[in-house]
């Protein structure tokens, strides 16, 4: 995955390791080690989704629903089911897999935005049975006495725990993804970016690796909502609506599109800037949204990775890492 | 590259039969031709004559509206792109079509990608067999840099590759995927006579690879020098077909040509 992205890691572990050290003997600042847990849970989500519009060029306004699955499936099954978490989590990632499939493969053979299409009315109707389901969901009063997760015979309870996992999990799925897109299939994906006749003409079949990059980014917002299940051991069918979807998308735009550091950066950024400093917009947020995403898509198209030049360098080691 | 029974007579691609309508422009009309093994084919014909559409039917760019492709005894007409380019055609395009933002090396990398088969999970964990299976690719890619003669530059960004050499760099992708019959066309096209020569000698050297090749060309001395059979297309129909010194001598090949306009 070249030396540069290796580095970058090592710097943002080394980041994310002291991070709650930092704020913690602070009052007013000791509760970001909760938001940075959610931002991690969000990232997961925001990784998935930046490969599919980076590389595979498609917009999914499904992704909320997606998070939701996997969050209904594990919230069910261990709570109505005793079926133990890791088990359940698991069991949401095939659903998810699954449904991405069944709506990718007619929306993904059709040249443009189709699949922003679909994924906006699949979304909608998945928070709509979200809702309606009381029995298995509890309607829109949701859920609650959801399970923790275990590891190692504990309970995980404490902020300090979920941080440390759920970041240990985000940078195992970078390093996974990193290394997808410095493989076979990762030229293959760059290639269809690039040109997809050309693609077509060396046995790339497009419109497969599509289904299989929305497939991708389907199981990483199961496991994301399964995380979030358990961490916050109740569910809403609100959390999981059409505005978060769109939150997905901005936060990946925001920290930039063609970069998976750009997902990270944006989910971590935008989280904070949703969970702390826009609550004084309480209605208008929706507003302050749709101006951050403007200026960026005006000014910054890059995002906010972009700044300085990091793109290039990203190519660069991108090449090196192809070892010429 | 294939084995070395030689059997120059049997047809690798039979063409039966095929129309190609856009709308109300018919591009290709009861098209019916046989490519034997091995041999250099080029097809000549004025603009629109339906040469790039003979291509795009016959890599899998366009479904034909009526009519037959069968190569090596398979049906490949109509069906997808990448399925005929598994089953052994490659094609270069008129307007270079290279992954600008890549190596070389990784232009012809993405050729060996019908030939092998890793796939997310197995990229992703980096399990042994794609380490390996990896490594084999770089190494075949860089055995067809060097056939190609642009083992030297191998590291470039291939967008900034001058045309000449991009234009190979295409045939060499092409060639990656292992090919039984190789597309070109108008690899000549923009390229000055230095280069034209190499590319000759190229195509020869495709040919003694076992690789049939088609070409459609205008230069014509490229092509008396260095094709064994020459098909020429007139407005959608073939106008004649035959070897180069037969097609000179072609009464109606050359008014069509100079009844046309002169494309030399």
């Amino acid at each position: 995955m070249g030396r540069k992205n290796w580095l970058i890691m090592l710097g943002a572990a080394i980041f994310i390791g002291v991070f709650p050290w930092l704020v913690m003997p602070f009052k007013a600042v000791s509760h970001y080690v909760d938001v940075m847990v959610f931002a991690g849970i969000f990232s997961l989500v925001c990784i998935g989704l930046s490969l599919l519009m980076g590389y595979a060029g498609q917009i999914s306004l499904a992704q909320a629903a997606f998070f939701g699955i996997g969050a209904y499936t594990s919230g069910i099954l261990t709570s109505k089911f005793g079926v133990n978490p890791w088990l359940a989590m698991g069991g949401g990632t095939v659903v998810c897999a699954t449904v991405a499939w069944v709506v990718g493969v007619p929306s993904l053979r059709l040249k443009g935005h189709y699949l922003a299409m679909a994924t906006l009315g699949f979304g909608v109707i998945v928070n709509i049975i979200f809702a309606e389901e009381v029995n298995w969901t509890g309607g829109p009063s949701g859920m609650i006495d959801i399970p923790y997760l275990r590891m190692f015979g504990r309970k995980i309870t404490s902020d300090l725990a979920w941080y440390y996992l759920v970041w240990g999990i985000v940078f195992l799925v970078l390093i996974f993804c990193f290394h997808v897109l410095h493989s076979r299939v990762g030229r293959a994906l760059r290639a269809i970016h690039e040109d997809e006749r050309a693609a077509e003409s060396v046995g790339v079949p497009t419109a497969g690796f599509k289904v299989r990059v929305f497939m991708l980014s389907a199981v990483l917002a199961s496991i994301a909502g399964s995380l979030y299940t358990h961490y916050v051991t109740c569910l809403n069918p609100s959390s999981f609506n059409l505005m978060w979807s769109i939150r997905f998308v901005l936060m990946v735009m925001v920290g930039g599109m063609q970069s998976l550091w750009g997902a990270l950066v944006g989910t971590v950024l935008m989280t904070f800037v949703g969970n702390e400093w826009l609550q004084v917009f309480a209605e208008l947020e929706i507003l302050a949204y749709g101006a951050i995403l403007l200026v960026v898509a005006l000014f910054l198209p890059g995002g906010i990775v972009s700044i300085g030049g990091f793109r290039r360098k990203r190519r660069q080691s991108a090449l090196e890492g192809a070892g010429t | 590259m294939t084995g070395t029974d030689f059997q120059p007579s049997a047809p690798i691609l039979k063409v039966s039969g095929l129309w190609m309508k856009f709308g109300g422009v018919t591009a290709l009309r009861d098209v019916s031709y046989e490519v034997p093994e091995k041999v250099i084919q080029a097809v000549i014909g004025p603009n629109g004559a339906g040469k790039t559409t003979l291509f795009n039917c016959i890599s899998g760019m366009l479904g034909p509206s009526e009519g037959s492709i069968t190569f090596l005894g398979q049906a490949i007409g109509g069906i997808a792109p990448h399925r005929i380019a598994v089953a052994g055609v490659a094609r270069t395009f008129q307007h270079v079509a290279l992954f600008k933002k890549m190596s070389v090396l990784e232009n012809v990398m993405m050729g060996r990608h019908p030939r092998t088969g890793s796939g997310f999970l197995a990229a992703g964990l980096r399990l042994p067999g794609m380490r390996s299976e990896e490594k084999l690719i770089r190494s075949r890619a860089l055995e067809y840099l060097e056939f190609a003669g642009l083992a030297g530059c191998a590291g470039v960004e291939s967008g900034t590759l001058p045309l000449g050499k991009q234009k190979i760099l295409e045939i060499a992708r092409a060639l990656a995927t292992e090919p039984r019959l190789i597309l070109l066309d108008e690899p000549a096209g923009g390229l000055n006579m230095k280069e034209t020569e190499d590319l000759g000698e190229l195509i020869q050297g495709i040919k003694k690879l076992g690789v049939t090749v088609m070409l459609v060309e205008h230069d014509m001395n490229l092509i008396m020098d260095i094709s064994d059979r020459v098909l020429v297309l007139h407005y959608g129909e073939v106008l004649a077909s035959g070897a180069p010194a037969e097609i000179k001598e072609n009464g109606a090949v050359v008014e069509a040509y100079l009844g046309a306009e002169d494309e030399e």
